[in-house]
């Protein structure tokens, strides 16, 4: 029933900016699930799945492009966008990044791009992003843990940038590193992971269309919790292949080991493309739980993009090399 | 008056509506909508906390009574291990109608497959025996066999932290350090303890507590 409701309500990414939109309609999901699911789920709370956790001073973005690429599922609203990450920089709780990353701040930025390269050198952020037009892409955005979102991310698509800085014909992978300085990313401090944080892809999934490198979430600057100043967005692959809050792009010939597979190689691999058939060793990744959801839904391959990009996998054992 | 106090049935009530107290805060946060962007997880992690604390508490009354004078710990034992198992039972009815939905045949998988579900679950059963066997008549009935039987609290206290250790990502120091604790409630019964506290108190010129068998 609840399902239901949220479906019909589908914000539209052009209506954000109206925050009372969604706030009515937090009212209404409020309501109709207090009513609908009393007893049992009032305990759950799934009644009045979340309020207003705090103010947001989220800087407007101004001049991208609206609606670049679509899917008609409804959002998840920016509070649970915005208080439910993983970001082990700040806090291995989920509700801890929105606290912990309060006082972070991400300017200035300047980003590395190094190794097999025609262009390297160290850019601001803003060279780095200004030959670029912005655009926003909503995009579901799946976790390894098997829940999921649908969030309208602001950014540019990464290949735009790759051309740019013209890799070699040596270029096969490109790695990616989150900034690495405990007294900035408290979480650092201790060895909970192997920092600083390292992710990578191979380079002709680097430039698919899909791929992007987002700097803002509904028509907002990105939050410090989900990655600021610039993030990857990668939305087939679980969600810690898009890795936060990015300091160096290093084009290498060898494939880049990432920090989950070197924390635990049985669990995590390079790829991570999400797969149903393909279990996480301690859970399931058949279904996953859509934030704001009850029932579970079931996990889609590629996380719905199969027909852009099963592609860049054909032929490939994918319970291999998961 | 007199004969509620000679009971204990006032501080027991007490100690009772404290135990609810967890229950009670998750129901206000639920209906607050205080529970975060995944409601059914806050739940499973807020009930399957408790069971944990009630564990080691339950743990715990057994060396206080040993190290101090008082008699009042052992009063205490069953019932705040009947609220380890009243919470647990609130943690997989969670699992099973909010969080799985009675999709039995996903519930069955993670059961025999997932290594953390399945201790969990073992936990669950071995605390069933225990809880059925805690009324005062069982007592009487079982004699001394209901020691032997309540022992099994050690094995499930262990798989409890298993359980724990073996759900988390990457940040094991919480269930670690709730495994320290376990690990010292648990020396607290071994007869090497026992020997070293007699030691103390006889070193001390006490009269030594332990020698009160309990
Ligand atoms: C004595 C028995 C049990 C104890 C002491 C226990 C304790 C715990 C604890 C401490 C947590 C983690 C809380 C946190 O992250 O803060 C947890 C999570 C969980 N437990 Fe249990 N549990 C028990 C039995 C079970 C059973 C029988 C099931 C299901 C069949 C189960 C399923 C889960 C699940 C699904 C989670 C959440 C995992 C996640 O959030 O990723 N547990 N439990």
């Amino acid at each position: 029933m609840l399902i239901k409701i949220r479906k019909d309500n589908a914000i539209l990414a052009s209506e954000i900016t109206d925050k009372s939109v969604y706030q009515d309609r937090r009212q209404f999901i409020k309501a109709s699930g207090t009513l609908a699911l009393a007893g049992a789920a009032s305990l759950a709370g799934i009644g009045a799945l979340s309020v207003s956790r705090e103010a947001r001073a989220g800087k407007k973005i101004s001049g991208y492009k609206e609606r670049a690429y679509v899917t008609d599922e409804p959002l998840t609203p920016i509070e649970d966008v915005t208080h439910y990450n993983n970001f082990y920089e700040f806090s291995t709780d989920k509700e801890g990044p929105a606290v912990m990353a309060r006082a972070f701040n991400p300017h200035p930025w300047s980003i590395k791009v190094e190794g097999e390269v025609g262009k390297p050198g160290t850019y601001q952020l803003e060279d780095f992003i200004k030959p670029h037009t912005l655009e926003e892409r909503i995009y579901r955005f799946r976790c390894v843990e098997a829940w999921s979102m649908v969030i309208p991310w602001v950014g540019i698509p990464l290949a735009n940038v790759i051309k740019r800085f013209e890799p070699t014909s040596k270029a096969k992978y490109v790695e990616m590193v989150t900034l690495y300085d405990p007294q900035r990313m408290p979480g650092q401090q201790r060895a909970v992971l192997n920092w600083p944080y390292v992710e990578g892809l191979r380079i002709d999934e680097a430039m698919h269309p899909l791929t992007m490198l987002a700097v803002g979430l509904y028509g907002e600057e990105l939050p410090n919790q989900n990655g600021a100043p610039l993030r990857l967005v990668v939305p087939w692959k679980y969600g810690f292949k898009n890795i936060k809050s990015i300091v160096t792009l290093r084009f290498t010939a060898q494939e880049p080991k990432n920090t989950w597979q070197v924390t635990n190689a049985r669990e995590y691999g390079f790829y991570a493309n999400v797969n149903p058939e393909v279990d996480h060793p301690r859970w399931s990744q058949a279904r996953e739980r859509r934030i704001g959801e009850f029932l579970k839904r079931k996990t889609v391959m590629f996380n719905g993009y199969a027909d852009e990009v099963a592609g860049l996998y054909a032929g490939m054992n994918l319970h291999k090399f998961f | 008056m007199r004969r509620i106090l000679q009971t204990n049935a006032l501080p027991k009530a007490i100690v009772f509506v404290l135990c609810l107290v967890p229950l009670g805060l998750l129901l206000w946060d639920g209906w607050h909508g205080q529970l975060g962007a995944n409601p059914i997880e806050k739940i499973m992690r807020r009930t399957g906390d408790w069971v944990l604390y009630f564990l080691l508490l339950t743990l715990t009354m057994t060396p206080l009574r040993k190290t101090s004078a008082w008699r009042w710990p052992l009063r205490y034992r069953r019932l705040l291990g009947l609220f380890a198992f009243f919470y647990v039972i609130l943690h997989f009815l969670n699992y099973l109608v909010l969080d799985q939905f009675f999709a039995w045949d996903e519930i069955v998988k993670d059961i025999v497959k997932r290594p953390y579900i399945t201790v969990g679950f073992t936990a669950l059963l071995l605390l069933i025996p225990l809880a059925v066997t805690s009324t005062d008549n069982m007592m009487r009935r079982l004699g001394r066999d209901w020691k032997k039987l309540h022992s099994l609290v050690y094995i499930i206290g262990v798989l409890a932290i298993l359980h724990y250790l073996w759900l988390v990502k990457a940040d094991n120091r919480t269930p670690l350090i709730y495994g320290a604790l376990l690990l010292l409630l648990l020396l607290f019964r071994t007869p090497w303890f026992d020997r070293l506290w007699k030691l103390r108190r006889f070193q001390a010129g006490g009269q030594t507590v332990a020698d009160r068998r309990l």
